[in-house]
């Protein structure tokens, strides 16, 4: 497989990562190079084999649908870049 | 006397009880090492008043008769875990100053078992390297040197800050994180013990997730039995955790006999790569000839997908990481990098694109690249069912035998710089991956030295949950090479 400057532009809008122009080239080398070797893969024959879920048998567990903490919005914000009002603050993402 | 930073974990305790020296003076020991190490580079944030804090703490237990089991040992804990007030990064600049306001839950159950706190501990970015030269924060320099050469060389990654720090004597023990080996190899280049527990054992709430199938804790030490101290401490169910298995967990140490009467070894026909080391694979023979005297019988096996081991591996761990990381947008917590006159999707491109290493960005691309409409089918589920194959393979092998005996890694500690190519570091990874894909508790011991005199570990597999027997046989090698070695 090899992956063209177009598709790695695609795959960094995709992933939300802003890539400059130098920067095509060298990643669609090496993203070729890598899905290359792993392409061999194909070559196994999984006919009728069940893709892992789990990787130890372990049923999920439920809980009770209930709230659990609460009341630290502050803790909770105290991290954030910007936190107006109790807030999470972003740029204007309406017109 | 013996240095009180040269003690091992299980020494420490018995001077403690003893009252021989006092947790202050234990961890005033190791705070004097931490900060006459620098140069290795193995912490991120040194937290010299909680340890002073958490000691006094600890010696008044002591005084009292009520101390807790790892009351007074000095541990360095990953960047990996958060810490309550501490901050970590996961060796990303993206979490540069990122304080958590909770503690993880492993990291949690250690304190409250008494263990002292030196420091956090740098590791490659997100967990992604086998050599620690991705982490925003620098490398990590072993302390070994190769005989006869000047040449810094790699403590191995991605725990490779708590590799150096154990192995340096700053701590007597540490938390490590293994995806694909990230405990294992690196306890084998630079000499010491790590054991990473089957998939479930130790709850990853509280860890920075890289891929959620994959990640498991556990503890790196200098011996075996300072591993099984820290180990039953570690492990226990997590109702935060869905993945936690809800099993009792045993006194690891109790069972520690290194009697392997009764035990069949298998040796996997498939991991005798051609090419490799003449050095490894003497070391490998010489294992399984120290297991037999201990009373284990050899048996060969086969485990016919390993060579997809790798490939599986570099298809699932992006792929859950590419959906793990998208949480670092600039949003909550970490970096956020807002271009001038910019809108949403500009502030969580460019905070990414400044926030994220290159390996770390080359990984969530190709997650992204194999989950992605049109290729999931050919990638993603299909590297699920080869992994299904390679689980099977194992469970095959557990019919004929009890653990596994192989290399930990194909070579020794490398120069910095030595792997350029991804792909080149990727395979360092070849003898511990599959174990990893069928969550399977596996651990390295130090065994032997190279060619020009560095460590080099044997890796034990075991059954799932079958922690006690893959120490015991740690410990019968461990008693067997009777490796003394240590860096200069």
């Amino acid at each position: 497989m090899s992956v063209d400057a177009e598709t790695v532009r695609k795959i960094a809008r995709l992933a939300r990562i802003g890539i400059d122009d130098a920067q095509v080239a060298p990643l669609a080398g090496e993203l070729s190079t890598i899905l290359g070797w792993i392409e061999q893969l194909g070559e196994v024959d999984t006919t009728g084999v069940a893709p892992m879920t789990a990787v130890i048998p372990n049923h999920l567990a439920w809980r009770t649908d209930a709230v659990t903490d609460g009341d630290i919005q502050a803790k909770v914000l105290a991290n954030a870049p910007d936190a107006t009002s109790g807030f999470f603050a972003v740029p204007k993402v309406i017109e | 006397m013996t240095a009180l930073t040269d003690l091992t974990i299980a020494g420490m305790k018995a001077g403690l009880a003893a009252r021989d020296f006092s947790a202050a003076e234990l961890t005033a020991a190791h705070l004097a090492a931490m900060a006459g190490a620098r140069d290795l580079n193995a912490f991120i944030v040194e937290t010299p008043e909680i340890a002073a804090a958490q000691a006094a703490a600890a010696d008044a237990a002591l005084a009292r008769g009520e101390a807790r089991p790892l009351a007074g040992i000095p541990l360095g804990i990953k960047d990996l875990f958060c810490t309550e007030g501490v901050q970590t990064t996961a060796g990303s600049k993206i979490l540069q100053g990122f304080v958590p306001q909770y503690e993880s839950t492993v990291s949690g159950k250690l304190l409250a078992d008494g263990a002292v706190m030196l420091g956090k501990l740098n590791m490659d970015e997100f967990a992604m390297g086998s050599s620690n030269e991705t982490s925003a924060y620098g490398k990590v320099i072993s302390p070994w040197k190769a005989r006869n050469s000047n040449r810094e060389l790699v403590p191995g990654g991605s725990s490779g800050g708590s590799a150096a720090a154990v192995a340096a004597r700053i701590a007597a023990g540490a938390t490590g994180t293994d995806t694909g080996g990230s405990i294992r190899q690196p306890a084998s280049f630079v000499g010491i013990a790590g054991i990473k527990p089957t998939y479930g054992r130790c709850s990853r709430w509280g860890v920075v997730a890289f891929a959620s199938s994959l990640d498991q804790a556990g503890p790196m030490a200098r011996t075996v039995e300072d591993c099984a101290l820290l180990l039953t401490s570690m492990c226990g169910y997590d109702p935060k955790d869905s993945t936690s298995l809800n099993v009792a967990v045993p006194d690891f140490t109790a069972g520690l006999t290194g009697d392997l009467r009764g035990k069949r070894i298998g040796v996997p026909r498939e991991y005798r790569l051609d090419g490799i080391d003449a050095t490894i694979a003497a070391l490998w023979d010489q294992g399984l000839e120290w297991l037999k005297a201990a009373g284990a019988t050899i048996v060969d096996v086969s485990l016919p997908h390993t060579r997809y081991a790798l490939p599986v591996y570099y298809i699932i761990a992006p792929a859950e990481a590419s959906s793990n990381l998208a949480r670092y947008d600039g949003v909550r917590y970490g970096l956020r990098v807002t271009p001038p006159g910019g809108n949403l999707a500009d502030m969580y491109s460019a905070t990414r694109a400044a926030g994220f290493g290159a390996e770390v960005q080359r990984r969530i691309m190709i997650g992204t690249y194999v989950l992605s409409a049109g290729f999931y089918d050919a990638y993603y589920t299909q590297a699920q069912k080869v992994r299904t194959l390679i689980a099977q393979d194992f469970e095959k092998a557990w019919d004929v035998c009890d653990l596994l005996l192989t290399p930990t890694a194909p070579s020794a500690a490398f120069a910095f710089g030595d792997k350029a190519d991804p792909l080149a570091m990727y395979l360092n990874d070849v003898f511990t991956v599959p174990a990893s894909l069928a969550g399977l508790p596996a651990m390295s011991v130090p065994a032997g030295l190279s060619a020009d005199g560095l460590p080099l570990g044997l890796q034990i597999i075991g059954r799932p949950l079958d922690e006690a027997g893959v120490l015991d046989a740690g410990l019968a090698i461990e008693r067997a090479a009777a490796f003394t070695a240590r860096p200069a």
